[in-house]
């Protein structure tokens, strides 16, 4: 596209996770990115992330300018994300320009000014510690003394050449009043960025969600729109959803349900690097094909880690011993790690972090998540479908084998919102429904697609005992089961209806 | 010694600063009677002390002595505002002090 006289602008990483799959490569080099957001939107945090992750993670010095916060209070906040700012301070890797009001020195305005000595002493700081990145936080607080628009904007414009005649890659803060609306505050502050990013901290159903928006980077390309984004105990971690592309290697590998029966039906098993969704009502035996998945794992000698949000450990401990399965020995052995929380105790975007994190650390070749629509609750749609789209992503990406469950609201047939949202994703969905037959309640158990493999059609009879899942024979003469009519039908009309569609009947 | 002390800091030798110097000498010899030290300060120059100084803007001016220490910033044109920040009564009446 680029003619030859055209140059490329370079992008620098900027360390941030996350952040680069959004800005496709990072921030511009040698260039000044706006970040706004009102107050408590992070962009604190972020700004000095972008210093401390290049410290860290490619030895770049940085220089923190400060307009609101004393330096003092900066070294203090910023220890909470592991970020040893004396150290780098003393070793002449990170250095304060303080330009934070002072309450015992009274300021008074006498006529015209200018920003030259905040210049100087910028320049100065970049050259004393080599800095390839500065940081300016924020500078609302200074414009407000500047008066006018056009002059804010001309000050404004000295500071931007002046870090550009640097060579430094800068971020400078600026406060907005609104979530939507006017980027910054006194409205010109974008003029003077090449490049904006805009962090939000919306109020939606309740519930806070941090989004991070790219809304230019000149002369580059970068994703749109708004991706979830979350504060963690070591800074900001974005998550690019629609970043993530969809090609995962897919294997022919097949790993085990841990039911015979139901490898059975999938053509030889599941596929390594497939996300299996297991659907059902309350009781059906959501938490038992886990338990058999689990189990399946540890008997193959593969690790599993195993998500619980509907059950305490106990619970599911005790559970699975009445199966027949002992899930502690399992742990002991490394073979497995479970993993409970409750859904309310953090944000779905923390919760992805969370099982990220474990994935990481325990290496396993198996996930199972119990289950997904117990996460649903606890946030809005649009932050659950980013959040499915985010995981089965992430976990297709590891290699893993993922098994969700997803419990459907009503008892007879029906799906939730969960499978509308994942269906699409997942490469396997298993049915199972109750069958209300001559006044008595069965299970019946359904492959309703396997991509990439054939898969048996009819919906089986689904048994539990002590010994857990058995799967029997086709519920021949039933109709109507997934739609939650089930309705009998004699056998000779079944006869007649296999007969006319030339099916065989088989008494697997 | 002079009675007053006063640091000067200004960026380069245009803009506001040939204002701001010729503003402060003017201030002196009418209400001061010329008793006072000025060392004129080049950001440019000596970065470092702006820096220990916490100097933001040009022109700012310090008044080290007589306590308290005072800080004005812009090119004291306003010489009401000036005289009022530094304690210093003016020779004429106080209609102009008013002004804000």
């Amino acid at each position: 596209m680029a003619s030859a006289k055209v140059v490329k602008i370079a992008k620098t990483a900027s360390g941030i996770p996350g952040l680069e799959h959004i800005t496709k490569g990072g921030l511009p080099v040698g260039r000044t990115t706006l970040v706004a957001g009102t107050a408590g939107s992070a962009k604190t945090v972020f700004a000095a992330q972008f210093l401390a992750e290049g410290i860290m993670q490619f030895g770049e010095s940085g220089v923190f300018v400060t307009f609101e916060e004393s330096p003092d209070d900066l070294r203090r906040n910023l220890a909470g994300f592991g970020w040893e700012v004396e150290a780098w301070e003393a070793a002449k890797q990170w250095r304060f320009v303080d330009a934070s009001p002072d309450a015992s020195l009274l300021e008074v305005s006498t006529g015209p000014f200018d920003l030259g000595g905040l210049i100087a002493r910028v320049e100065h700081a970049v050259q004393v510690v080599g800095a390839k990145r500065v940081i300016l936080d924020s500078v609302s607080a200074i414009v407000g003394q500047l008066g006018d628009s056009s002059r804010i904007r001309h000050e404004l414009f000295r500071v931007a050449s002046a870090l550009r005649r640097m060579g430094v890659t800068a971020l400078i803060t600026a406060e907005r009043l609104g979530e939507y609306g006017d980027i910054a505050r006194f409205g010109v502050e974008e003029f003077v960025a090449d490049n904006v990013i805009v962090l939000r901290n919306i109020l939606d159903e309740e519930k806070r969600r941090r989004t991070i928006e790219v809304l230019k980077l000149r002369g580059t390309d970068h994703s749109k729109g708004e991706f979830p984004f979350t504060v963690t105990d070591t800074g900001v971690v974005v998550i690019p959803l629609s970043a993530i592309e969809l090609e995962q290697r897919s294997s022919n590998v097949r790993a085990t349900s841990g039911i015979a029966e139901l490898d059975e039906m999938c053509g030889g098993g599941f596929f390594r690097d497939s996300i299996i969704l297991v659907s059902g009502a309350t009781g059906t035996g959501k938490t038992l094909t886990v338990a058999h998945f689990v189990k399946g794992a540890a008997d193959a000698g593969q690790r599993c880690l195993l998500f619980a949000f509907e059950e305490s450990r106990e619970q599911l401990i005790r559970n699975a011993t009445g199966w027949g399965l002992d899930f502690e020995s399992m742990e002991q052995a490394g073979l497995l790690k479970v993993v409970c929380a409750y859904p309310e105790m953090q944000g779905l975007e923390d919760h992805l972090l969370t099982i990220e994190r474990a994935v990481k650390e325990f290496k396993p070749s198996r996930i199972a998540v119990d289950s997904l629509s117990a996460l649903e609750r606890v946030s809005t749609l649009k932050s659950f479908r980013e959040f499915v789209i985010g995981l089965t992503s992430y976990v297709k990406h590891q290699e893993v084998t993922g098994l969700f469950t997803s419990t459907t609201p009503d008892l007879l047939g029906g799906t939730s919102i969960t499978e509308a949202h994942i269906s699409t994703i997942t490469d396997t969905i298993i049915l199972i429904r109750y069958v209300e037959m001559f006044g008595e309640m069965r299970r019946g158990l359904t492959v309703l697609k396997m991509r990439g493999s054939p898969h048996a059609k009819d919906i089986r009879e689904m048994t539990i005992d002590q010994d857990g899942m058995h799967i029997g024979k086709p519920l021949r003469n039933v109709t109507g089961i997934l739609s939650g009519n089930a309705r009998q039908i004699s056998e000779p009309e079944s006869v007649r209806l296999d007969e006319m569609l030339g099916r065989t009947r088989t008494d697997r | 010694m002079p009675r007053y002390k006063f640091r000067l800091f200004v960026t380069g030798q245009g803009g506001h600063t040939p204002t701001a110097i010729t503003n402060l000498r003017a201030i002196g010899s009418q209400f001061l009677n010329g008793d006072f030290e000025l060392d004129i300060i080049d950001v440019l120059d000596q970065p470092a002390i702006a820096e220990e100084a916490r100097v933001t803007m040009t022109p700012t001016l310090l008044k080290d002595t007589p306590l308290p220490a005072r800080r004005l910033v812009g090119d004291l044109s306003h010489t009401a505002r000036v005289l009022a920040a530094l304690d210093i009564s003016m020779a004429s009446d106080g209609n102009s002090r008013g002004r804000s």
